[in-house]
């Protein structure tokens, strides 16, 4: 891997007026000639739809869509569905919308209703026929997508003590990860049967290398066998699995704490990501982003993998940053958003 | 950029921080001794300011609105680079890590200040008192 050395800023995106609180690219843009896209959402109610637009020589990126009098609070996350045809997001109004889009244009086309209050995140499975969601009441719930944009509520998950920060389905196993207030991680499977039998196969607590404080995201690595979250106590862990076993049983496989990385963000990290190619981006309440990768010293396998800084971005926007995300597609770039109300596009090179 | 020193050494601004009333009593959070000046302790070159308070007793159940109280008026008066921690004294609230988390919970604070409820209660708190 060609290590990157710069980062640089490509365009400062301006349009929401109040924090921006979460970004999701649209996973089928990028490639094929199809430009890169992805939904951003805010504390001013609305999602607005981002595009690339490689003909233009200035300002290269446009808002293409505003999508708005449908959440009357906080749109606090947004998750494409693996087709890129629908977006779901989630907002403290309790309410998690389905969007549609038709040829650009976007119909809310389903409002799914249950959680007590705020939902906080939403995540589909890898075949796009389940949804997760979860929120402040503290629990997930799974919801089955049936013909029609009709959406059944098949499980709820109750296990975590106070509200649920993040979900995210594995991959490509049928597993839920769920970050909480409550410190821990928590990992459900269906436990197989006629009907829907989820429950809760592991729980990744300070007890076991865990966080002190509130887990706020997670991401996966390609592979699906590692794992990165980040937490108010200012630290990153990184989780791993038996791969090998992984692909040849059925059964849950375990995860362990592998490592640690401590002293780099000084305030809460809100948002990790894992890049194809194997650079975690973090964003943090500090204004900084930073890139780590895996340190290749062989020494330090002995312990299991180390990481390493490979590059930091101070004052990367003028207040917190809630989300980073990398981009499909070839190229490195990474979208950041953040309470100032604006997202930036970055682009890590391997120039200086 | 020594705007950051200004508006928390100006008498003014800290006066009026101090007047901001109790969910509870006629009083103001200085009169009952929940506030003082060297409360507030900022750090110029971090862009940093931490605001201590005390809760009047140790089981006080307003304690987080009283909180939410002070950020919402630094929110509303300093330049929103500033970061703000929010916290009760060591030792003066029976629940003190949880009532201290929730207060720096960002994403709680957001949400409550969408709880019409809630928001009238934290601006009839803020609102100019009875001179």
């Amino acid at each position: 891997m060609e290590l990157a050395k710069g980062l640089r800023e490509i365009q400062k995106l301006e349009g929401h007026t109040d924090k921006v609180w979460s970004l999701a690219w649209n996973p089928v843009t990028g490639v094929a000639g199809i430009p890169l896209s992805f939904a951003s959402c805010s504390g001013d109610k609305t999602v607005r739809i981002w595009e690339h637009n490689p003909s233009s020589s200035t300002s290269s990126w446009d808002c293409k869509a505003v999508l708005d009098e449908t959440h009357t609070r906080t749109v606090r996350s947004c998750a494409w569905s693996p087709s890129g045809k629908f977006l779901a997001t989630a907002s403290f109004d309790a309410t998690t919308a389905i969007w549609e889009n038709v040829g650009g244009d976007y119909e809310c086309v389903s409002t799914l209703e249950g959680h007590e209050n705020e939902v906080k995140s939403v995540s589909w499975n890898p075949s796009g026929s389940l949804l997760a969601t979860c929120g402040r009441d503290k629990t997930v719930w799974i919801w089955e997508v049936q013909p029609g944009n009709e959406f059944d509520c098949v499980a709820v998950l109750q296990g975590h003590t106070q509200d649920v920060k993040m979900v995210q389905w594995h991959p490509s196993r049928n597993l839920i990860f769920s970050c909480s207030y409550d410190n821990t991680v928590k990992i459900w499977a269906d436990e197989g049967g006629d009907d829907d039998d989820w429950a809760c196969v592991q729980t990744l607590g300070e007890t076991n290398n865990g966080h002190s404080s509130t887990v706020w995201a997670l991401s996966f690595n390609d592979g699906g066998d590692k794992m990165v979250t980040c937490s108010d106590d200012l630290t990153l862990k990184i989780w791993g699995t038996d791969n090998e076993k992984m692909q040849s049983t059925d059964d849950f496989v375990p995860w362990r704490h592998l490592c640690t990385l401590s002293g780099y963000h000084d305030r809460t990290i809100f948002s990790v990501h894992w890049s194809r190619d194997n650079i975690i981006a973090s964003g943090a309440a500090d204004d900084t982003i930073r890139f780590f990768v895996e340190n290749d010293d062989k020494d330090g396998l002995v312990d299991g993998p180390s990481y390493k800084l490979l590059l930091k971005k101070e004052k990367a926007h003028d207040m917190d940053i809630n989300s980073v995300q990398w981009s499909p597609g070839e190229d490195r770039i990474l979208a950041s958003a953040a309470d100032d109300g604006t997202i930036k596009i970055w682009e890590l090179t391997s120039a200086g | 950029m020594n705007t950051l020193l200004n508006p928390l050494t100006n008498k003014k601004f800290l006066i009026s921080f101090l007047d901001i009333k109790d969910p509870e009593h006629p009083y103001s959070l200085e009169e009952l001794k929940v506030i003082s000046e060297d409360a507030i302790d900022v750090d110029d070159s971090r862009g940093s300011v931490r605001v201590t308070f005390t809760p009047t007793v140790e089981h006080c159940s307003m304690a987080t609105v009283i909180g939410l109280c002070l950020r919402v008026k630094l929110l509303r008066s300093l330049p929103s680079r500033y970061k703000v921690d929010i916290r009760v004294a060591p030792g003066s609230h029976a629940t003190e890590a949880a009532v201290n988390k929730q207060l720096n919970d960002k994403e709680r604070v957001a949400a409550a200040l969408e709880n019409p409820g809630l928001l009238d209660m934290v601006d009839e708190c803020l609102s100019p008192s009875y001179e």
